[in-house]
């Protein structure tokens, strides 16, 4: 099957649901004492949801320690969840044997932060692309001509093939690792943190080259980063995590237009644009202190203890995840509030 | 001995080089700018633009590198033929340095407080350790450090990131400095703590009064904190300005292309335009314009003659491009001020 044939097939099925994770769970056990017994947990992700449509971006944002990195190795079952459902097209994969998820495995793929750490030095180009093929048992039938034609894909010269990674630039590198996750023509993309590594030069051709192969093959992306600018550019939806939990989810607009959680309003306002006549006319909300502990994260509301608005209610209840205000997406926040933190600049479209 | 007729640092015709087993890498290429007292300059540019080791070699911190040409003045003396003892009496004193990574900068086996009063006592050696210790204390106040006199006694460890770098900031502003070299100094940080430290910085450079020298490869910072701004491009300078300036009206395509290719939070931008190509290496730099190869403008004249800093515009502030065909770059609108 070529490259065209396998995305013709996932552009007739565009919207339909590819992935849906419910109340997935990470907590990773803290050993300690002599007999290195668990005496806690990091609570690293508790209780997620979500779904991801064919041909969609659903972005998971938040800061370091919020469990979007964790929750991305989990959908790829590089990590095994403590609890929750992982179910693709319906099937639920946490609970299948690694027999029963080999063919799975193939429909998600995942691209690493690094692209230096993330390709195997002694390996060629052809090897590193052709791994997965020969991993599948699909190697053997027109292996040869299937990784001229995914180098071809992500834009990289047939001649790259017989080259070792070191020979090349970040963002080619990067284009490497995304061959190697569209070898198995996968239907999800996991992509953590893609760009992050990368000069911004750089990170625009990769962040365009990803955007036109999403098109071109109808992929489904699980973008994970903390760039907000970035996310801004790539997503569809989006899902703001704090301290492994959901905050605040809906479309790009909703959550770059009309955020309702003081979590997402600062993060918002805390990223500096790069246009100076707007200094000084953005309001900043900064926050105080920093992400609590999450082996022992507060009662209630988990951003509480940062939060301007809060009262006695956020710690004694954990704010659900719903629509309070009528906008049409949910929040987790006992008192949401409309605010447009992001400046709008004057010559602005 | 203060020389007025000259900014507080001036770096001139600076170049660098390391070499390796590979043959030599031109880092810094005759770099050149300056800066006056009281002002923050950033410096930006993506990796390997030489904005560090410019930094870096100021004070003389580059082990391995080899000064080939140029001087860097500060008050008038050249800190490259500045006895050993001489620049490191100005380290850490009149000139102070706040670096990426905290957790490599300071002393994970000695208490920050200890940190800060070697700092303060290095420098003045008629302060009691009394003295130096309520000064410490009342730095790291300063810094927003809740608790400071508990904070005083705890080791490096014990502080987040957000934390360490604002003890740093608290040692870098000790001898109040009258410039401060910020490499970096948010890039490790998450967005909220980044806020913050930005916040920090400008308390303490109102604080001190210090001159700033900030490099960085975010230009949202920049644009946050910056009086003006230096671009720096395969260990060149190639534009120089005010803030605003550059921004709004960059003269040069590499500027250009650097401000094109940002997504951006405020607004939808349909699609990004990254520069083609990437950055030249730097064993065998292209003659002519470094970034001929990767340019929109880009003639036989590009190819052949390398462009120096000359003065463009006619703005009151002194904007400089090295570019030999900035002029045509005036007609077009960037995404900044579209």
């Amino acid at each position: 099957m070529t490259v065209e044939t396998a995305a013709a097939e996932r552009l007739e099925h565009l919207g339909e649901e590819v992935l849906r994770v419910e109340d997935l769970t990470m907590h990773f056990p803290i050993r300690g004492g002599v007999f290195r017994r668990p005496v806690g947990a990091v609570r690293a992700v508790d209780g997620v949801s979500f779904a991801i449509d064919q041909g969609e971006t659903l972005s998971l944002v938040g800061e370091s320690g919020c469990g979007k990195s964790t929750t991305g190795r989990m959908v790829v079952r590089l990590l095994e969840p403590t609890s929750g459902r992982i179910l693709y097209r319906g099937h639920d994969l946490a609970t299948m044997s690694e027999d029963e998820l080999r063919p799975w495995r193939s429909k998600t793929q995942i691209v690493f932060q690094d692209p230096y750490a993330s390709l195997s030095p002694r390996m060629t180009v052809h090897d590193i692309v052709a791994e997965p093929l020969r991993v599948q048992g699909r190697y053997r039938r027109g292996g040869a001509d299937r990784v001229s034609e995914l180098l071809d894909l992500v834009g990289l010269q047939p001649e790259h093939a017989n080259r070792y990674a070191h020979e090349f630039s970040g963002g080619q590198r990067q284009r490497i690792g995304i061959a190697r996750a569209l070898a198995l023509d996968p239907e999800l993309l996991v992509l953590d943190e893609p760009v992050s590594a990368l000069d911004v030069s750089i990170q625009a051709q990769v962040v365009n080259q990803l955007r036109e192969l999403q098109q071109r093959l109808g992929l489904a992306y699980l973008f994970i980063s903390h760039d907000l600018s970035i996310v801004r550019h790539v997503s569809h939806r989006i899902a703001v995590m704090y301290l492994g939990v959901i905050v605040e989810t809906g479309s790009r607009d909703e959550i770059f237009t009309a955020p309702t959680h003081p979590y997402t309003q600062a993060l918002l306002s805390s990223v500096p644009v790069p246009d100076p006549r707007l200094r000084g006319a953005r309001e900043r909300i900064t926050l105080k202190g920093d992400v609590p502990n999450p082996a022992n994260p507060p009662s209630g509301c988990r951003f509480r203890t940062r939060c301007w608005k809060a009262e006695a209610k956020c710690a004694e209840e954990v704010p659900a995840l719903e629509d309070r205000l009528g906008t049409g997406h949910p929040s987790a926040c006992h008192f949401p509030e409309l605010l447009p933190v992001l400046p709008t600049s004057g010559a602005a479209s | 001995m203060d020389d007025n007729t000259e900014p507080l640092l001036v770096i001139d015709d600076l170049a660098v080089e390391f070499r390796t087993d590979e043959g030599v890498v031109k880092a810094v290429d005759g770099a050149a700018f300056t800066i006056d007292r009281g002002e923050i300059v950033g410096v930006v540019g993506e990796s390997g633009s030489g904005k560090s080791v410019t930094a870096m070699s100021i004070l003389g911190l580059v082990k391995s590198g080899r000064r080939v040409r140029g001087a860097i003045r500060f008050r008038g003396r050249d800190l490259g033929t500045l006895p050993a003892k001489e620049l490191r009496s100005i380290r850490g004193a009149e000139i102070a340095m706040i670096f990426q990574d905290p957790m490599t900068a300071l002393n994970p086996v000695v208490t920050i407080g200890r940190q800060i009063v070697e700092a303060l006592r290095l420098h003045d050696k008629r302060l009691s350790k009394a003295a130096a210790r309520d000064r410490a204390i009342e730095l790291l106040a300063l810094v927003g450090m809740p608790d400071a006199a508990a904070r005083f006694k705890q080791f490096p460890h014990e502080f987040s990131g957000g934390m360490r770098q604002r003890a740093m900031i608290a040692m870098a502003i000790a001898n109040g400095p009258s410039l401060l070299i910020a490499d970096e100094p948010t890039t490790a940080l998450d967005v909220t703590i980044q806020a913050q430290v930005l916040d920090l910085l400008k308390v303490a450079q109102q604080e001190t009064q210090a001159a700033t020298l900030l490099i960085t490869h975010d230009l949202g910072v920049v644009a946050e904190l910056a009086d003006r701004v230096v671009v720096m491009y395969a260990g060149r300078v190639v534009e120089q300005g005010d803030v605003t300036t550059v921004f709004t009206a960059p003269r040069h395509p590499y500027t250009v292309g650097l401000l094109e290719s940002l997504p951006r939070l405020d607004r939808d931008v349909d699609e990004l335009h990254p520069i083609p190509g990437s950055p030249p290496s730097l064993l065998a730099p292209p003659p002519g314009c470094p970034f001929h190869p990767r340019c929109p403008l880009a003639r036989d004249r590009c190819r052949t003659e390398r462009p120096e800093l000359r003065v463009v515009g006619n703005g009151t502030a002194v904007h400089r491009t090295a570019c030999h065909f900035a002029e045509e770059l005036a007609a077009v609108p960037t995404e900044v001020t579209r």
